[in-house]
């Protein structure tokens, strides 16, 4: 088996997984685990490709090429580079994290949620080592499928309303990029992401910059995320927003900015200023909204605005620093957005309002939230520290204004992540708060643990990112490797 | 040329998919008499059944030994591989359609006949898939046309049937009308039937923007607009496909746009090379009329038949987009993505077929509350057809669609895949709706199956709808032999 068989079996292994799950006639109890088995086996997949990756050399590694159709120059064309082997390894996590999730707090018609959450994992491992334009596309809208049927049948009340939205913003995006894929893959004379070169064209890199903007989303465009982040279940909602909305920062980074490098300057100041608007106004909506998931879904938001700000300024700090800054945000939010679903199934409510006091008597609850929050809020010495710190200073580099802005926004995260973490677990018990909501079960824990070590170890070695996302300068690799 | 026209050669290769096709028409007629009515429904699909893959057969057939296309029996057909691949698809539809037909409740009495006509509108679209002269066109044309008008009117208990059969035979009378008329126009001006020998003539005399011609060619374009129904003559569509019984209406979805496409192209490549920058424009605009009328009207549908229909309409324009391209990669897209697409209309109004039979009433987006957890496989295989529809991966239809786009790209024209892509997000509206009608309605909607517990079991229908949903799907897959195929059928046209 040559090494570039196991970036096929990271997609296939999931989706084959997902459709034995969905036909094999067993017990919901059978089921589950058996999602839960197969979704953990497909970490250790990953592992193994870690392990088989060389972090020194930058370009593409275990990949695999086959013809899919030749007379327009049409492969299916995977592999590895560094910063898409980690986000791969954030999907597989998360993934394995919700469908233990799942498992613990049950689902209706159990075959066809655990067999969608299975598809769901290959198709956006897909999206990150897809190396041709239309296989990008194929496994990018591949991502919608699932998504939709599983915020639409198992959503709560409001969720076809919520996932019209979502399906509409993020169609109409896509489907502009897929004009733009057209043009560019005809225009160069092959859909190849390694083969061909960069482009000059405005209208092509905006066809892009739309499909990636709405699945961020990037402000304005984010009129579907409150929808959607709250009428999901817990553990999808920790889907869409710890690793979907990655699928569109690797997109920045992959196609919108090292294949057009004169519009990226053209348009980097509108796209920073959107950046930069979508993290101030997401940390005011986050220190305003009403509800737990609020907050999270408006931090994710802001978050998703700070990252953008660090992949535009183009160099090797802010690169770097919004890779490590997508693996700590989707795992932070995976665990707030779980948390949530814990928090909402022991009150029946995420108001704010109506929450509080829950540390009194249940300790590991409160260590976990704890824990993660105060990691998001970017305490010094955490690994969303290093990464906000690292784009800070490099898009510091682009202009001192954008700096001063995310710094008051990393001032606006510390607020509203405290006005949380002290609505839920602190103050007086609140209305829904019954002395006998209980702590944090095993099962919860077994699921919860695992993504906060991965965020304890992050914190005390940042470098394991930093350090292996590029196989050397960032935006050498940007500019020179990927065009 | 007179005494050739006397005994011409006949190539009875080139003829043996629409012969067995009346051949098999012809026996159900004696069936209809002869064999006892309690087999006559099985004895009856049977023979229809082994037609269409007789003719399936004959068009591989000739497929294989027709790489260089030429003109048969006096040139009034031409053998060539279009003519095969499109044979392959009509008669693929016609197995299909048969499956979806063959446990519709219809009296026993006619339903011989029922196959026969079924039959013969198979073999007038394969005679007329091949056809080389206006004379063939127009023959090959009514040929189908009076099968169908008489299929859409077979089932007299059905509400609506009647008035469908009425409302198809007036307005498809009325294009065949233009059609006839237009051809008069082109005889006029060139004096010739012949598709080459009109290129040729035009050529020769500088005829190219000779009034007469030009109003011929658009009449012509017209004709056949109808027939593929594509907006502003599509009219007829909703109303003929919501009445007549739902097997014809799968059958009129896939067989007769997919031979009324094939014909466009062949007709304005071959005939009219000269007038291109005339028709294609023509038809780009009539591609957006289709797109926008198609997609708005569905959107409003409650009916799933009739927002099929519409669904049909936007088809027939975002295949004309292929046409328009007028390029080889036009054709290779428009051969490819009829595959696919006979495939999933089929399908969709198969499925329609089922539920209708359950429910005993028309299918509404309402009554489809369920349907997809009750019913997985026609449940799953449902919402293939609508991604397919809209164009999603992991069916043929994404595929086409991309070449589609490619080709109108290729020609040089962005704003036409622009408004593609614009259509196609509008129609994800009403594609999405029935998805969400089958998996999400709230459980208190649902519509359980009437009295009598187990829905009929419908081995025949479904398994025709497995079918559909294996090309469907698979079509995405191998698309490179699917694509070499359609180069080499498009490659009997001179693009």
């Amino acid at each position: 088996m040559t090494s570039g068989w196991l970036t096929t079996v990271l997609i296939l292994f999931p989706i084959a997984a997902g459709l034995l799950v969905w036909l094999l006639p067993l017990r919901p109890f059978a089921i589950g685990s058996t999602a839960l088995l197969f979704a953990l086996i497909e970490v250790g997949l990953w592992i193994d490709s870690v392990a088989r990756f060389d972090f020194s050399r930058p370009g593409l590694q275990l990949d695999q090429r086959t013809s899919w159709f030749s007379d327009l120059h049409v492969s299916y064309h995977v592999g590895f580079y560094g910063f898409s082997l980690w986000l791969a390894g954030l999907t597989v996590v998360v993934l394995a994290a919700a469908i233990g999730y799942a498992f613990w707090a049950g689902r209706d018609r159990p075959r066809a949620y655990y067999g969608l959450m299975l598809i769901l994992t290959g198709a956006i491992v897909g999206v990150f080592v897809a190396q041709d334009l239309l296989l990008f596309y194929v496994f990018w809208e591949a991502m919608l499928i699932p998504l939709y049927f599983l915020v639409g049948v198992w959503g709560g009340a409001g969720r076809l309303r919520a996932t019209l939205l979502f399906v509409i913003y993020t169609m109409a995006g896509s489907l502009l990029m897929l004009a733009s894929i057209i043009v560019l893959g005809l225009s160069q004379g092959t859909f190849d992401l390694v083969d061909s070169g960069t482009n000059g064209s405005d209208w092509i890199f905006l066809g892009f910059v739309a499909a990636f903007a709405v699945k961020a989303p990037l402000f304005p465009l984010h009129a579907w995320l409150p929808e959607a982040y709250r009428e999901s279940s817990p553990e999808v909602a920790a889907v869409l927003s710890g690793v979907v909305s990655k699928a569109a920062a690797y997109g920045f980074l992959r196609i919108a900015i090292s294949k057009f490098p004169e519009p990226v300057a053209d348009f980097r100041t509108p796209i920073l200023v959107l950046a930069a608007c979508g993290l101030v106004y997401g940390s005011l909506l986050a220190f305003r909204a009403p509800d737990v998931r609020g907050v999270i879904a408006y931090s994710s938001l802001a978050q998703m605005g700070l990252i953008v700000l660090g992949l535009f300024a183009v160099n090797d700090l802010g690169l770097n620093g919004a890779v490590l800054q997508m693996v700590n945000h989707g795992l932070i939010s995976a665990t707030l957005f779980l948390l949530a679903g814990g928090i909402e199934r022991r009150t029946s409510t995420g108001e704010l309002a109506l929450l509080g006091g829950m540390a009194r008597g249940r300790p590991a609850l409160a260590t976990m939230l704890m824990t993660a929050g105060v990691i998001a809020l970017a305490v010094p010495g955490s690994a969303a520290f290093a990464g906000e710190f690292a784009i800070l200073a490099g898009v510091f580099q682009t202009g001192w204004g954008w700096a001063v802005v995310g710094a008051i926004a990393i001032v606006l995260a510390a607020m509203y992540m405290l006005r949380l973490i002290s609505a839920v677990l602190h103050q007086a018990p609140g209305p829904a708060v019954s002395e006998a909501a209980l702590d944090l079960r095993p099962a919860e824990l077994g699921v919860l643990v695992p993504l906060v070590a991965l965020l304890l170890v992050l914190s005390a070695w940042p470098a394991a990112i930093t350090d292996h996302s590029f196989g050397g300068s960032a935006s050498h690799a940007v500019t020179q490797v990927f065009k | 040329m007179i005494l050739a026209l006397d005994t011409p050669h006949i190539d009875w290769l080139a003829l043996s998919a629409p012969l067995a096709l009346l051949g098999a028409g012809g026996v159900n007629l004696l069936a209809a008499v002869l064999v006892p009515r309690r087999a006559r429904r099985i004895f009856a699909a049977l023979v229809c059944a082994l037609g269409f893959a007789g003719a399936i057969v004959a068009a591989a057939i000739l497929f294989a030994h027709s790489a260089e296309g030429h003109g048969v029996i006096a040139d009034a057909i031409q053998r060539d591989r279009l003519a095969a691949l499109t044979a392959i698809v009509v008669a693929g539809s016609g197995i299909l359609a048969i499956g979806t037909s063959y446990s519709e409740p219809m009296a026993d009495d006619h339903v011989a006949e029922y196959y026969a006509l079924l039959a013969w509108a198979g073999s007038g679209m394969i005679f007329l898939a091949s056809a080389s002269t206006l004379l063939t066109l127009f023959l090959g044309l009514e040929w189908f046309s009076i099968s169908l008008y008489i299929l859409c009117a077979i089932d007299r208990d059905l509400v609506g049937s009647l008035e469908a059969g009425l409302k198809y035979l007036i307005i498809g009378g009325f294009g065949s009308a233009m059609l006839l008329f237009g051809s008069a126009l082109v005889y006029g001006a060139t004096g010739t039937l012949e598709f080459h020998e009109i290129a040729r003539v035009v050529q020769a005399q500088g005829l190219s923007d000779d009034a007469l011609l030009v109003a011929g060619l658009a009449l012509v374009i017209g004709g056949l607009s109808f027939k593929a129904s594509a907006a502003p003559f599509h009219m007829w569509t909703p109303d003929v496909y919501e009445g007549a019984p739902t097997p014809v209406t799968a059958f009129m979805a896939a067989a007769t746009k997919t031979v009324a496409l094939v014909l466009t192209l062949r007709v304005l490549v071959t005939a009219f090379p000269q007038e291109a920058r005339l028709w294609t424009i023509t038809v780009a605009a009539i591609a957006c009329a289709s797109l926008a009328v198609g997609n708005l009207a569905a959107l409003v549908q409650k009916g799933l038949k009739r927002m099929l229909a519409y669904s049909s309409v936007s088809h027939a324009g975002f295949m004309l987009i292929a046409v328009a391209a007028n390029n080889g990669l036009g054709g290779r897209a428009l051969l490819y993505y009829l595959i696919p697409y006979s495939a999933m209309s089929i399908g969709a109004f198969a499925v329609v077929a089922a539920r209708e039979r359950e429910l005993n009433r028309p299918v509404t987006l309402d009554n489809l509350a369920g349907f997809g957890w009750e019913r997985p496989l026609l449940g799953i295989s449902m919402m293939v057809f609508m991604l397919g529809f809209a164009g999603l991966p992991l069916t043929g239809g994404f595929v086409g669609k991309f070449y589609i786009f490619a080709a109108a790209y290729r020609h040089g024209w962005t704003w036409l895949v622009i408004v593609g892509v614009a259509a196609t997000a509008v129609s994800l509206y009403y594609y999405l709706g029935v998805i969400r009608a089958m998996y999400m309605r709230p459980t208190e909607e649902l519509q359980l199956a009437p009295v009598g517990g187990s829905p009929p079991r419908e081995l025949v229908l479904q398994t025709s709808v497995a079918a559909a949903l294996v090309v469907t799907v698979g079509s995405f897959f191998i698309v490179q032999p699917l694509i070499d195929v359609a180069k080499h059928a498009a490659g009997s046209l001179p693009l």
